[in-house]
């Protein structure tokens, strides 16, 4: 039904909350008990907190590049929230707020962007696959995990995510493509945060949403307020069952806006203007959360305080482990190359220990 | 034992490999109701099913990223690129996540896949259907690169590569899918990855080759007999991780070697044998290790093709002259 309602063509976008947190569309609203609420706000607040905190150090020079969140919390917390545990995540590198409403270690989260391998190296019962770069390669690889789920029948779905840059990519049409074809229980999730480092949304693509691509793949696509977690978690839901009723795959869009750079790197006052970033401001997802959850007195100023405070000291916790227990092993650099290390790679690993030892560093 | 050819022994490989284990299944671009445009997996369809194996759309990229995909939750997929002319769009994925899955996740993930292509010429082809490009794939770390010469090793070999963790580059020697019939055994048997074969003792020379030119290669090391000169001849049958300890012993012995591949000379297969010998064997050496390889060209059209390919009798040639170096 929802997605018959919200018809991509007709550029309707999906909305339960709007700005001042208001719910406009009761009859969708979710009914979630108090602490469910409270869990989804506190994983969007630590998500915010864990990226001040990296930027805090990168700045500091402590971190290594990192690429910040800020802007779209709801989206990430919203749908992965709807996930069980055995389903899987397939994420591209701008997902902490999933990561972390998976179950993901913050240490681990740390560590990868501390430059260390063992960051993606998560528990056996975490289905996240690692930080994917080449832009949207990925989204294949979520399509080979839900066609290996049905086929083995087992009641698994996929998420996988991407921004509105990767929809330009071959890869996104052949994954799109491929999991219409073989009708696979695959989400889609396009954070459509307006750029692809500085090249914005219209110069990617001249359609009008993203979400009506799902069109020509012969499944559904919504258009959905990124910025508002109801909506976002009602949609994924719907996507979720779809997958695991055998009715394939679901595109989905969630509008939203890259408040903060690109990554560390990057400059954004070199391509866009700061009007814009401050009105994306007002429509904050936390924000408009928190006011939400005030209006109904589930919040209380004090009890937000808290939050926020307890958010930023398991970060710094977790940075702190990281930066005392961050370094490589050399073996390790050799060791995961194959199953077993090769006579190549042992002779070249010993040569360079020998190298080592000689001058007294190991 | 029965008597079949390369490609009856791949197929049959195959159905053995898919019975065995069934979480092996078999995709790419006409593979399933077709059984393949060489017929390397005919019948698989029939006789397993829609679900074993499959027909993909016609996207080589998504083959094996939807493969990885496929290998991260729990199957063994054998994937088929329809001619290795055609892998180049898959090889983001290859190299980018195939390659890397298992070091990225510091083994937690993995990629047990299997990427089968028919390569090299000499069968009258049209453009793209005739190049050997293995050094691509051997160039990258985490990647396995598997050549067989005959029937008999590719049984062993491709179910090697379909028991292996990692994954592997399977290529198959298109020009001798169907040249000659070998007595393959029925039951199951495994040729280990990363061990190269002396396929024929002497002492004159050591001649390393493997693939299609393997057939040139022991042509011609009959007409060198016939002249009193006994190469020792090698098939690498994995070109990564390459075997040096194998060469390494016969070039201590021969003190000359001659390299033989179908692929373009430069930075090629052949210049890393040529560096292992050199940094190995150094010493033993009586003339300096040489290629005889296909040209710096790209691959002619059919009627040029001939001249591309080295042949039994600049084989030959070549030993000779190595044979006869300063002495
Ligand atoms: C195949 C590929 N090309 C280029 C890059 C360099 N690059 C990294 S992120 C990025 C932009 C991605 O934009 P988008 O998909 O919208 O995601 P976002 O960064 O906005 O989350 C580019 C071009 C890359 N990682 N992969």
């Amino acid at each position: 039904m929802l997605f018959e309602n919200y018809n991509p063509m007709e550029k309707k976008m999906f909305q339960i909350m709007n700005q001042e947190g208001e719910i406009i569309e009761p009859d969708l609203m979710p009914n979630l008990p108090r602490e469910v609420l409270i869990k989804m706000y506190r994983l969007m607040v630590q998500t915010r907190e864990t990226d001040k905190k990296a930027l805090l150090y990168q700045r500091q020079g402590r971190m290594l590049t990192y690429a910040p969140n800020i802007g779209q919390e709801a989206a990430q917390v919203g749908s992965a929230f709807v996930l069980e545990k055995k389903d899987w995540m397939v994420p591209a590198f701008r997902e902490l707020g999933a990561w972390l409403t998976r179950g993901a270690d913050l240490k681990k989260i740390y560590l990868y962007w501390y430059g260390n391998e063992f960051g993606s190296q998560l528990p056996e019962d975490i289905r996240i696959l690692p930080v994917s770069i080449p832009i949207a390669s990925h989204l294949q690889h979520a399509v080979g995990i839900a066609w290996a789920a049905k086929l083995q029948k087992k009641d698994e779905v996929v998420i996988t995510y991407f921004g509105d840059g990767a929809t330009s990519q071959g890869d996104f049409a052949e994954s799109m493509n491929w999991a219409g074809v073989y009708q696979t229980p695959t989400i889609f999730f396009c954070q459509n945060n307006q750029f692809a480092i500085s090249v914005p949304r219209a110069s990617q693509t001249a359609s009008e949403t993203i979400a009506q691509k799902a069109i020509a793949f012969g499944m559904p696509g919504i258009l959905v307020d990124g910025n508002d977690i109801f909506a976002i978690y009602v949609a994924t839901m719907e996507a979720v069952k779809r997958g695991r009723s055998g009715e394939g795959p679901t595109l989905i869009e969630a509008y939203t806006y890259r408040i903060g750079a690109h990554t560390t790197s990057d400059d954004p006052t070199r391509y866009r203007k700061n009007e814009e970033v401050e009105e994306w401001k007002k429509k904050d997802p936390i924000d408009r959360m928190r006011k939400y959850l005030m209006r109904e007195g589930m919040l209380t100023e004090e009890e937000d305080k808290t939050i926020a405070l307890e958010c930023a000291s398991i970060a710094e916790e977790a940075f702190k482990y990281v930066e005392a227990n961050g370094d490589i092993a050399l073996e390790d650099i050799f060791k995961y190359q194959y199953k077993e290390m090769t006579p190549q790679l042992k002779e070249q690993m010993e040569e360079y220990q020998q190298f080592l030892k000689g001058r007294g560093e190991v | 034992m029965a008597v079949m050819n390369l490609l009856q022994a791949v197929n049959e490989t195959l159905r053995q490999e898919m019975k065995r284990d069934d979480r092996v299944v078999v995709f790419g671009e006409d593979v399933g109701y077709e059984g393949g445009v060489f017929r390397a997996t005919a019948d698989l369809q029939k006789e397993f099913g829609t679900d074993r194996c499959m027909d993909s759309p016609l996207a080589e990229s998504a083959i094996v990223g939807v493969g990885i995909g496929m290998g991260i939750n729990g199957m063994i997929p054998v994937v088929e690129m329809q001619f290795m002319g055609f892998v180049y769009p898959a090889f983001n994925q290859i190299i980018c996540h195939v390659a890397r899955m298992r070091n990225r996740s510091r083994g937690r993930y993995t990629v047990p896949m299997v990427i089968r292509m028919p390569y090299g010429g000499g069968i009258r082809a049209l453009e793209h259907h005739s190049e050997s490009t293995e050094a691509l794939f051997a160039h990258i770390p985490g990647l396995k690169v598997v050549i067989p010469s005959t029937p008999y090793d590719a049984k062993g070999l491709l179910a090697s590569a379909i028991r292996d963790e990692d994954p592997v580059i399977f290529m198959e020697p298109k020009r001798i899918y169907r040249a000659f019939k070998q007595e393959v055994p029925e039951e199951e048997y495994l040729i280990p990855i990363g061990k190269a074969k002396v396929v024929k003792e002497g002492q004159s020379i050591t001649i390393i080759s493997w693939g299609a030119s393997m057939r040139e290669v022991l042509k011609a090391t009959e007409m060198a007999e016939a002249k009193g000169i006994y190469p020792e001849v090698i098939d690498l049958r994995t070109i990564s991780p390459i075997d040096g300890e194998t060469i390494i012993n016969s070039v201590k012995k021969t003190g000359r070697v001659l390299i033989v591949h179908e692929a373009a000379k430069t930075n090629g297969v052949g210049a890393e044998l040529v560096s292992i010998i050199n940094e190995k064997a150094f010493l033993h050496l009586e003339a300096p290790p040489t290629r005889l390889t296909g040209f710096d060209t790209i691959f002619p059209l059919p009627k040029g093709e001939h001249h591309y390919i080295p042949t039994p009798e600049r084989i030959v040639n070549k030993i000779t002259e190595l044979v006869n170096y300063l002495t």
